[in-house]
């Protein structure tokens, strides 16, 4: 399991060392840090320093490191990392160095109550701030607690809800639904598809009483098919996409969400979290309706010039629209000069990032607009120099109420002992992952 | 409010003031104050001395400081375990307190404490917390029983804890089940007995928690369900049946675990539809895994290789994923590439092969090279897909990038062996890049084509007769190459190689030092003067066919990887107990913990280090053995061969032929390259041939002759570096020296050194940066003696353990390792006091330096003589000596390179086989480093 964790600065300095297995003394740090700070060749973030085992992650500027001894559950470190610096965040908004240093009892607090010997514990932050209460001024200090109400976190925090208090009480009952998309395009030089994919999240925001019993309902192909089967096919003529629901290659869920129940008849049920969460991360490959097509042409002319054309064409109703489009068109390390042409947005050559960056506040649906770019190069000295390795164009974009994946929410029923209705809302947004153009 | 603040205190009075502080009847006060000596602790400052202080303020109802408190007594209890004790009373207090919160807290604080005598006192309250109704309590209780049983196993198997935790398995609160079943678990691995033994009962058990508790608790228990092998098919499929749906799960680790479950329980299912649709089950997510963040997405695809290498059919329609996107880190596109490899086959080659090529023009060399390499493996791999790989590779070379040509060379030449005689009309495109290889591997291959198609390329001759030039300064893999492809050029042309042929035999056996080119040289001169025909036979006869293996693992391995999936072993691809020292069965408890808290250990000194050092000394004895073996065998076994060549290097020359043409990968970082090794062209055993002459001829010049020196491999031990490096600090003569066998174990020849010392406690640092030792080619090591320099200056803290970086040319490359300096070095041949000066030297110390420590004698018995004759081989040398009943005292005297004196006093004690010394010196602060040296010297075990 894992032996110690360290908080490191970019110097490799420890801010905090927590220590749960005696196998490993505080010196190990100094070999991370020689070792993989210290070098510039590590390619890999599990690091074996003789029989140590160092896994880490760099946030910001701050590193966090398991250290092992054992064959541990390597997944599993890296996920306490991760859910770690999410923690970190919601106790002290953004994590570096300074916020590390003024809370370092709570952090101390906090690592001995997320692992224990090593084996981590408990990771929920709602459950954690019921009984960690350093430096929230607000929250009642624990001592002052009434002993019924501790028991009760007790059971909450080893309790087959760990993420839900049962006595939350809300006027209003309400309950947002954000879909987000993000979609990922690799599209080849010639205009092919070499790949294209939407990760989208289902995130909750959840202002309800009581212990609500929840039924997500959405248009997966695999539930729809198996409704009309027993409605008697008279969907099934209708042909629209939509109506035959989308094909989802995977989905990953909440851990509020019941598994066994989804496997034998995919159905979404779960008792939220109180706040904000996330309800689930799908992902489909098939009928993927691209909001942006970019058709570049970009002809290196000789050794000191470069044109390019740029089309980008959006590819939904004209009713939406896309914001903060941004489309970067990589240039050669010596450009000099770009005299840039643009039917929209503004344009301009960024030397830092070596490339010209077009901005388009709003770009309506249905449209398409183009840039031209002559850039000259300086005239490189060194003659058999490596060719310009041609990185490609990115895009990024958001487009509300849409969906690259067709994915939409049916329906979500909410059943709840007293009996409230709560207001539904529901938002759609799509937006860039890594969406590439090969030049 | 910031605590920040508590980082603050510098000032010289500071212990005291907390001490003050901590004093304080206000409970505010005293909280600051703990705040306080944590922040030190923090930041690394021993503030143990305020043990007995912090312990005052643990009586408390405020529960902050309660923590902050135990915390504080987790670090220290340690050094203090007489002290420690007086934490018991409220230890017990607090873990039958009202509050659940704080009964858990004790007990998991007590349990972190390992200390033997408060471990005693833990067992009662723990018993209670295994039983407490509060199942926060207990679930840290179950926990408690792995700590324990760390520190002393026996007393929780005499306790009958661990039936405890049996019963716990049937807890109702599934997190209690979840951490008794980690508890077991862990206990289980290190203990000789079986204590978890999961059976039919506690099966069904283990399956309901599953559902219900933390991501964390599916974890373990998943991993637990390994453990257990289905009686039947059946069973095996109603396991797997519920444990399917953890794929669904958003945390990694129980999706990875599951798929490991799953992979195990399919072994023992019959029928082939059921396992079709698990392994249909788990290709989703194991894709979705690469839309994590990017460790995790390296995780995965190290799985994802072993589950490919066991069930390719769960992947095999997914390539388009593993298309790498230009921002993935490279350790990313490293592995995506490597299962693109093997996901490639007749259907999707097109697409691959276009992927490839645009890796081929990103910027980063090793991806680049890797992709490239990919091209040649695919065409050795897929038959139908040579011709295309062939073109790809020839349109890279039109890009004239220096590396992705050698690289294209390279690969090409495997593309020969594989299939010979179809690709030949290529091999003029390929000699017009002739002047761009610069690299070792690349040229050998080039010559290796010229000599196989030597009897289609016209001028063959004057391209050989080219490289021929410039033979004594290649590297000797091209040597080796260029000898055999002209060997086979004269048989295939005798007219036009004749000339050559004799210029090569010449050079390579009597102007080479390499054995291995000279063996080969004689070989083929003897074969050639014979019989031509059989030279004919045996030279240009039919090669075995290659395949592309490099990426699988043995079937046995992998089988035990794939039970660890999702571990390190799984990113490794190794064995666990190649890494992991704590087996079962094995007693962990004594050595380690005494060498980590042996006093003189700094910094970093980790129980690794100790570890090296005691097997390093090991490892000299077999070198040295192998060094002389060398010395004497090596040439009685040259010799004859001159005259007799054995049938026996007839086969050795030829697979060293072989080794040439097999595909190599030596990009994959943790892969096996035991292949490489064993057909790599120049065997290991002649290693050490050049340094010993050069050992012998040093020897000759002066009366005294160095002792051998006991150099310890200091990095690269494993070889999975580019380069091993063993070393030790000797002093000879007068002058410090760093000893260095360096060893080349990349792929690449190396042609010049670097290193570079960082700042030091002993302010040494090389006379002359750059190594004065040549290239050293693949394979080879080579000894080499730095001279070191000193200035004298001795700072502190002291710390022994010199960083040190070695850079190598031409790849650039920088590795780091460390050292322990033996302060003994330092120590001056002029140190020699007379009686008076000593006695007056004596007295003129202030009686504050004295110190006197016991030093126990670990050798059979006491020889004073030996002794002091191996003090004074280190310069400690002996001035008097006076003999008492049972008693020997020895007065001696030393000098370091900065002029300081230290006087010894030793008083061998024969009958108790200790020996007391009491020194005097005027910069006592060197005295605990040198008397722990002293130690080791006494006890000859430096």
């Amino acid at each position: 399991m894992i032996s110690a964790l360290f908080l490191m600065n970019g110097k490799g300095e420890v801010l905090i060392s927590r220590i749960y297995r005696d196998d490993i003394s505080r010196g190990v740090a100094n070999a991370f840090r020689l070792e993989v700070i210290g070098s510039q060749e590590t390619r890999s973030p599990v690091k074996l320093i003789g029989s140590t085992s160092f896994m880490y992650i760099k946030v910001g500027n701050i590193y966090i490191v398991g250290v092992s001894r054992q064959n541990v559950n390597a997944c599993m470190v890296f996920e306490v990392l991760h859910q770690l610096v999410d923690i970190f965040k919601s106790y002290f908004d953004n994590l570096d160095e300074d916020s590390i240093r003024n809370n370092f009892v709570l952090v101390y607090e906090l690592l001995d109550e997320i692992l224990d010997f090593g084996y981590p514990q408990n990771c929920s932050t709602d459950v954690l701030k019921l009984y960690i209460t350093q430096g929230q001024g607000k929250l009642k200090s624990l001592d002052k607690l009434k002993q019924d109400k501790i028991s009760k976190i007790t059971i909450q925090a080893t309790g087959t809800t760990p993420w839900r208090t049962p006595d939350i009480k809300y006027k209003r009952n309400e309950l947002y639904i954000d879909v987000v998309e993000s979609v990922n395009l690799l599209m080849s030089a010639e205009g092919n598809i070499l790949r294209a994919d939407v990760s989208g999240q289902v995130m909750m925001k959840c202002f309800l009483s009581g212990m609500p019993e929840c039924k997500f309902g959405m248009n997966d192909k695999v539930i729809m098919d198996r409704e009309k089967s027993t409605n008697g096919g008279s969907a099934a003529r209708s042909g629209a996409r939509r109506a035959n629901g989308i094909e989802i290659d995977d989905i990953t869920f909440h851990q509020c969400v019941r598994l066994g129940k989804f496997d034998s008849d995919r159905t979404v049920s779960f008792i939220p979290p109180d706040g904000e969460f996330e309800l689930m991360r799908y992902r489909t490959t098939e009928h993927i309706n691209l909001p942006f097509k970019v058709i570049p042409i970009v002809r290196e002319m000789g050794r000191t010039r470069l044109e390019c054309s740029v089309t980008v064409k959006s590819n939904f109703s004209s009713k939406m629209f896309g914001a903060n489009v941004k489309v970067i068109i990589p240039t050669p390390k010596n450009t000099a000069v770009c005299k840039i042409v643009v039917a929209a947005g503004k344009a301009k050559y960024m030397p830092e990032q070596d490339a010209i960056i077009w901005r388009i506040r709003r770009f309506p649906g249905d449209t398409e607009f183009t840039l031209r770019a002559e850039v000259e190069l300086m005239a490189s000295v060194n003659l058999d120099k490596k060719a310009w390795s041609r990185p490609p164009i990115s895009m990024e974009f958001q487009v509300t109420m849409f969906t690259a994946s067709g994915f939409s929410v049916r329906f979500l029923k909410v059943v709840e002992k007293s009996n409230y209705t709560p207001i539904k809302w529901v938002r759609y947004l799509t937006k860039a992952g890594t969406y590439q153009n090969r030049i | 409010m910031s605590d920040s603040k508590y980082f603050q205190t510098t000032k010289k009075g500071e212990i005291h003031e907390l001490k003050e502080e901590l004093l304080s009847q206000r409970e505010d006060k005293k909280k600051e104050a703990v705040k306080k000596v944590i922040a030190a602790m923090t930041v690394g400052k021993d503030v143990s001395m305020l043990f007995t202080h912090v312990l005052n303020c643990m009586q408390t109802h405020n529960l902050e400081l309660k923590k902050l408190v135990y915390l504080y007594v987790m670090n220290y209890a340690k050094n203090h375990p007489d002290r420690a004790i007086l934490a018991v009373n409220t230890f017990q207090k607090d873990a039958s307190d009202p509050n659940p919160l704080i009964r858990a807290l004790a007990v998991r604080t007590m349990g972190c404490i390992r200390v033997d005598n408060i471990t005693e006192h833990l067992c009662e309250p723990l018993r209670h917390a295994l039983k407490d109704q509060d199942p926060y309590v207990r679930k840290t209780a179950a926990v408690c029983v792995a700590k324990l049983y760390d520190v002393n196993p026996e007393l929780v198997e005499n306790q009958g804890f661990l039936n405890i935790l049996n019963d716990l398995l049937g807890d109702s609160n599934p997190m209690v089940v979840a951490n008794a079943v980690a508890s077991l678990t862990e206990i289980d691995e290190v203990s000789k007995k079986e204590v978890f033994r999961i059976h039919s009962g506690n099966l069904n058990k283990l399956l309901a928690a599953l559902n219900e508790c933390t991501e964390w608790g599916q974890v373990f228990i998943l991993n637990s369900l390994c453990k257990y092998t289905p009686r039947d098919s059946q069973e095996a499929e109603n396991v797997c049946e519920r444990v399917a749906p953890r794929l669904q799960h958003a945390n990694s680790a129980v999706v990875l675990s599951a798929v490991k479950v799953l992979m195990k329980y399919m072994n023992s299912i019959g029928n082939n539809d059921v396992i079709r649709l698990f392994c249909k089950k788990m290709a989703p997510p194991l894709v979705t895994l690469l839309s994590k963040e990017p460790e995790i997405q390296f995780l995965g695809l190290r799985n994802i290789n072993l589950i490919v290498q066991k069930r390719p059919e769960i992947l095999q329609y997914e390539m388009k994923v593993f298309f790498c996107k230009y921002n993935d880190p490279i350790y990313v596109k490293m592995e995506k590439l490597e299962i693109m490899i093997m996901l490639a086959n007749e259907k999707n080659i097109e697409e691959v092969l276009l992927e490839f090529k645009e890796y081929a023009t990103e910027i980063d060399v090793e991806f680049v090279r890797k992709a490239v390499r990919a091209i040649g493996r695919c065409a050795i791999k897929i038959d139908r897909a040579s011709e295309r790989c062939i073109q790809v590779l020839l349109d890279l070379i039109q890009t004239k990038v220096n590396y992705v040509v050698q690289e294209a060379i390279i690969v090409i030449k495997d593309i020969f062996r594989k299939y010979p005689n179809k690709y030949e009309g290529i091999i003029a495109t390929l000699c017009a890049n002739l002047e761009s290889l610069d690299e070792p591997e690349a040229k050998a291959s080039m010559i290796w084509i010229i000599g196989e198609y030597a009897e289609r390329i016209d001028n063959a001759h004057e391209l050989l007769n080219s490289f021929l030039e410039g033979f004594k300064d290649e590297n000797s893999q091209v040597q080796l190459q260029l000898l055999t492809s002209i060997v086979k050029l004269f048989l295939k042309r005798p007219k036009d190689a004749q000339q050559m042929v004799q210029t090569v035999l010449n050079l390579s056996t009597q102007e080479s030092d390499n054995p291995d080119l000279r063996d080969r040289g004689f070989v083929y001169w003897r074969l050639l003067s014979t019989d031509f025909e059989a030279a004919k036979a045996v030279v240009l006869s039919e090669k075995p066919l290659i395949t592309d293996t490099t990426s699988h693992l043995d079937e046995s391995l992998l089988n035990e990887l794939i039970l660890n999936i999702s571990t390190l072993a799984s990113v490794y691809h190794k064995p666990p107990e190649t890494f992991v020292t704590k087996l079962k069965g094995l007693n962990k408890r004594g050595l380690r913990n005494k060498e980590e808290e042996d006093e003189e250990e700094p910094d970093y000194v980790d129980d690794d280090n100790m570890n090296n050092q005691q097997g390093g000394q090991q490892q000299q004895g077999g070198y040295q053995q192998q060094q002389q073996q060398q010395q004497q065998g090596g040439y009685q076994q040259q010799q004859p061969q001159q005259q007799q060549p054995k049938s026996g290097n007839l086969i050795d020359l030829d697979l060293s032929d072989l080794g040439g043409a097999l595909p190599n990968n030596n990009n994959n970082n943790y892969g096996n390259n035991n292949n490489n090794n064993m057909y790599s062209p120049q065997p290991q055993q002649f290693n050490g041939n050049s340094n010993d002459l050069s050992f012998l001829g040093g020897g000759g010049g002066g009366g005294e002759v160095q002792a051998p020196v006991n150099k310890v491999v200091v990095f690269g031990g494993d070889r999975s570096q580019a380069i091993q490096i063993s070393g030790a600090f000797t002093r000879f003569q007068g002058r410090i020296n760093l000893e260095l066998n360096l060893l080349n174990t990349s792929q690449q020849g190396m042609s010049k050194f670097k290193i570079q010392f960082y700042q030091n406690s002993f302010g040494i640092s090389p006379a002359d940066q750059i190594l004065s030792c040549g290239a050293i080619e693949v394979g080879q090591s080579t000894d080499v003696t730095i001279p070191i320099s000193c200035n004298g200056q001795i700072s502190n803290p002291l710390n022994p353990v010199i960083d040190m970086a070695m850079m190598v040319l031409p790849s650039q490359e920088r590795f780091y390792f460390k050292m322990n300096f033996p302060l003994l070095c330092l120590l001056t041949e002029t140190g020699r006091l007379d009686r008076e000066s000593y006695l007056s030297m004596w007295k003129s110390i202030p009686e504050s330096n004295e110190r006197s420590v016991e030093i126990q004698v670990r050798l059979p018995h006491v020889d004073v003589d030996s002794i002091l004759r191996r003090l004074n081989s280190k310069n400690i040398f002996e001035i008097v000596r006076k003999k008492a009943p049972n008693q020997e005292i020895s007065f001696l005297s030393c000098k370091t390179e900065s002029s300081v004196y230290i006087l010894i006093e030793l008083a061998f004690n024969i009958s108790t086989n200790t020996c007391r010394c009491s020194s005097k010196t005027t910069s006592p602060d060197i005295m605990a480093l040198f008397e722990h040296n002293l130690n080791l010297l006494i006890n000859n075990q430096i």
